[in-house]
């Protein structure tokens, strides 16, 4: 098979999966709310065609669909990297210069806060307070912690992710 | 149930039970100020501009809660002042204010609300604000974010009456905005174009794509004969605009308003509505008669047409292949009134006032056109009328009565109310009847098929024929009946829809009644009984009857259904995308 076909029959095989989430909760009050959570499960975020599979299959308008994967925060439009960097933007690392780090992060990466990056590697994000203020400035690549950075150390620890697979 | 006793701002008031304490206080003359608040459409307590005091832990908004016996409720201390005033001056810190500018300005809630609660300063929370592109690709209406306020009446009467849903909220807290799913434009979703968003809306965040300057071009153009025609619905709505009460007839002052701000000829869209029924008349019988497609549906309706093709393709066979009233006298205006006057049809333009936004979208569809000539060029609603002859410094409520001009300008009772609901399924009655079984009615008026129910039913018995008939108007309306039809539980010839709630008399494009008087009053019913008046107090009151009407089929047309009255008076449809 070619990449476009794995692809294809990839997606056609996770749209099967949806449509049996919807079947199994057609007509159920708060339908909605769970099957957008299980489709962000199966595609990993919740793109157009995936939204109006929903709003088809569980006779509800597409506006509402829509209303509530932009209400949650947890519910993603744009397809996500393999790896979610979160820099921390709270107050004691942003006064110790997290905007520098962020800033080289995006200049990296190539890449605006909020995107993900064309190779679909990396997702930047930037966060609240992780809660790991005596590490500041601090920032989580998936579930991996790195303090007290400066944006020198920035490439050697994108680099460790190139070419492994998020766990 | 006994009724429940509470007490307001010290005076005694009783209601129903399961009322709530803004519908008691307003039993009694108390006015609490509301935003958001929508009678029957939108009563979500969102706004908190209704908040009033009943002696718990927090104020409460009126809107929404119910009364209990013995509420002592206060509505008017100065608590209660400060929260409301501060709740408008946080709605004012996000809102763009350019008053001056709006199409809604003297007739704006938010605007009326400042001035009553005297906010002094406007820009007391001043801040970040979200600024929005405008989106006016859409031919019939205009969203303009800045202005919104959030309150989601639009979203209710989109999704809830019309069962459109094109519009919703979107995204979270400060960045919560009413849009389409992707940021899309109006134009680019299943929007039926039938602007009752535009009713609902407090401000001025929706309103009507404005053609006025189009029209005054026209008008300006030496080397073109501009020809105007109003629908039957602007009648008895236009003198709103001018402070005449709600309904007020003012046919005569209509015609001598449109003449004297420069159309060259006053036609009237009523011809259009009796020749429709002629057309549309002939077409039932014949597919009565000869096995045709039944319940066959009216095709009137612009915001219906695109309702059925999005949401209900299957019923497009149904729909009568008649052109709307409007449409039918723009291409007569530009082949037999044309050939008449001998003048260039390409010399001439064709403007409709229409109480519809729809209608808009509906004159720039392809098919509504003959030999490459648009049958009509511009649309503009009964407010963009008032604001010209605001414009040209006509003083409405003096002008003197006039008639239409001959040719077109001649109509009946039956063409008049096609305004209100059950209005067209009536007219086509009166004629249907006649020519079915060559009697001349006793009583003109079908009752059954008045008023304001959702969804009216009625069986005529004609000859020996019973026609069992149906009559909704909102698309959601429409929806229900087609459901059950659909289901097998209706056994019906012949219906009639129109998209608006009431009819084209409470169309998108007619004058904007506050949450306030539309709380008290239905306007739909009040204009509907001006076009029931006037249809009474013609001498001539079914369509077939017209003189002019008989004179453009001998003349020009031949017969109903004609070659050539297919070629120009009907039309077809599409399925379209639903996303």
């Amino acid at each position: 098979m070619t990449d476009t076909e794995t692809r294809q029959s990839k997606r056609a095989e996770q749209f099967a999966r949806l449509a049996e989430v919807i079947s199994s909760r057609k007509g159920e009050r708060g339908a909605l709310m769970p099957v957008l959570q299980e489709a962000q499960a199966i595609f990993g975020y919740v793109p157009q065609d995936v939204q109006v599979a929903i709003a088809q299959g569980l006779d509800v308008p597409l506006t509402e669909v829509y209303g509530v994967a932009t209400f949650y925060s947890q519910f993603a439009l744009e397809a996500r990297g393999e790896h979610i960097i979160g820099m921390c933007l709270g107050t004691a690392c942003y006064v110790r210069g997290a905007q520098k780090i962020l800033d080289r992060l995006s200049q990296e990466l190539d890449c605006k806060v909020g995107h993900t990056t064309k190779d679909n590697r990396f997702t930047l994000n930037a966060t609240r307070c992780l809660g790991a203020c005596g590490l500041a400035p601090v920032m989580m690549i998936d579930d991996e912690v790195y303090g007290r950075l400066t944006p020198e150390e920035i490439p050697g620890i994108l680099d460790k992710y190139k070419g492994q697979k998020a766990s | 149930m006994d009724k429940i006793r509470l007490t307001i701002d010290g005076v005694a008031a009783e209601v129903e039970p399961g009322s709530t304490v803004l519908e008691a206080a307003r039993s009694i003359g108390v006015r609490i100020p509301t935003l958001c608040y929508l009678k029957g459409v939108n009563e979500i307590g969102a706004c908190r501009m209704c908040v009033v005091d009943v002696g718990g832990r927090a104020l409460q908004a009126a809107c929404v809660l119910p009364v209990t016996p013995n509420m002592v409720v206060k509505t008017n201390t100065a608590e209660i002042r400060e929260a409301r005033k501060t709740n408008l001056e946080l709605l004012l810190s996000a809102h763009d204010k350019k008053c001056l500018s709006c199409a809604r300005s003297q007739n704006c809630e938010l605007q009326r609300l400042s001035k009553e609660l005297g906010v002094e300063d406007g820009d007391r929370f001043k801040g970040v604000m979200n600024v929005y592109e405008v989106d006016e690709l859409s031919p019939s209406i205009v969203r303009d974010n800045n202005k919104c306020i959030v309150c989601r009446r639009c979203v209710a009467t989109c999704s809830n009456v019309q069962r459109v849903s094109v519009i919703g909220a979107v995204g979270r807290g400060f960045k919560t905005q009413i849009a389409s799913p992707w940021g899309k434009s109006l134009s680019q979703t299943a929007c039926i174009n039938c602007g009752q968003c535009i009713e609902a809306c407090p401000v001025g965040a929706l309103r009507e794509r404005d053609d006025t300057d189009e029209v005054w071009k026209l008008i300006a153009d030496p080397k073109k004969h501009v020809v105007v025609q109003p629908a039957p619905a602007v009648r008895v709505a236009i003198g709103e605009e001018f402070g005449m009460p709600m309904g007020s007839r003012v046919t005569g002052k209509l015609a001598a308003a449109l003449r004297r701000i420069g159309f060259d000829r006053v036609f009237d869209t009523d011809f259009g509505a009796d020749l429709t029924i002629m057309e549309e008349g002939y077409e039932l019988i014949d597919r009565v008669k000869n096995g045709g497609v039944l319940p066959m549906i009216t095709s009137c309706s612009p915001g219906w047409i695109k309702y059925c093709e999005t949401f209900y393709p299957e019923f497009i066979p149904n729909l009568s292949s008649c052109k709307s009233p409007h449409m039918m006298a723009g291409a007569l205006i530009k082949t037999y009134y044309a050939s008449n006057a001998g003048i260039d049809p390409k010399d001439i333009a064709v403007v409709s006032v229409m109480p519809c936004t729809a209608k808009k979208f509906e004159a720039k569809r392809p098919e509504m056109s003959n030999n490459g000539l648009a049958d009509v060029d511009a649309v503009i609603t009964t407010r963009e009328l008032a604001r010209m002859l605001k414009e040209a410094g006509i003083e409405f409520e003096r002008l003197p009565d006039e008639d239409f001009d001959p040719l077109m300008g001649a109509s009946t009772g039956a063409g008049v109310i096609f305004g209100a609901t059950g209005g067209v399924m009536e007219a086509a009655l009166r004629t249907a009847y006649e020519v079915i079984t060559g009697e001349e009615l006793d009583r003109l008026e079908f009752k059954g098929v008045r008023g304001l129910d959702g969804i009216k039913e009625d069986t005529i018995h004609m000859g020996g024929l019973d026609v069992n008939v149906a009559v909704a108007h909102s698309t959601g309306m429409a929806a229900k009946l087609l459901d059950m039809v659909k289901r097998g539980e209706k056994n019906l010839h012949f219906i009639e829809v129109m998209a608006c709630p009431g009819g084209c008399v409470n169309g998108g494009g007619q004058p904007i009644v506050s949450a306030d008087v539309r709380a008290r009053v239905n306007p739909a019913q009040v204009r509907a009984a001006g076009v029931y008046g006037e249809d009474e107090g013609k001498a001539i009151r079914k369509s077939h009857d017209n003189p002019e009407i008989k004179k453009l089929y001998d003349e020009f047309l031949g017969e109903p259904n004609s070659h050539k009255a297919h070629e120009l008076l009907h039309t077809h449809y599409e399925a379209r995308a639903r996303y």
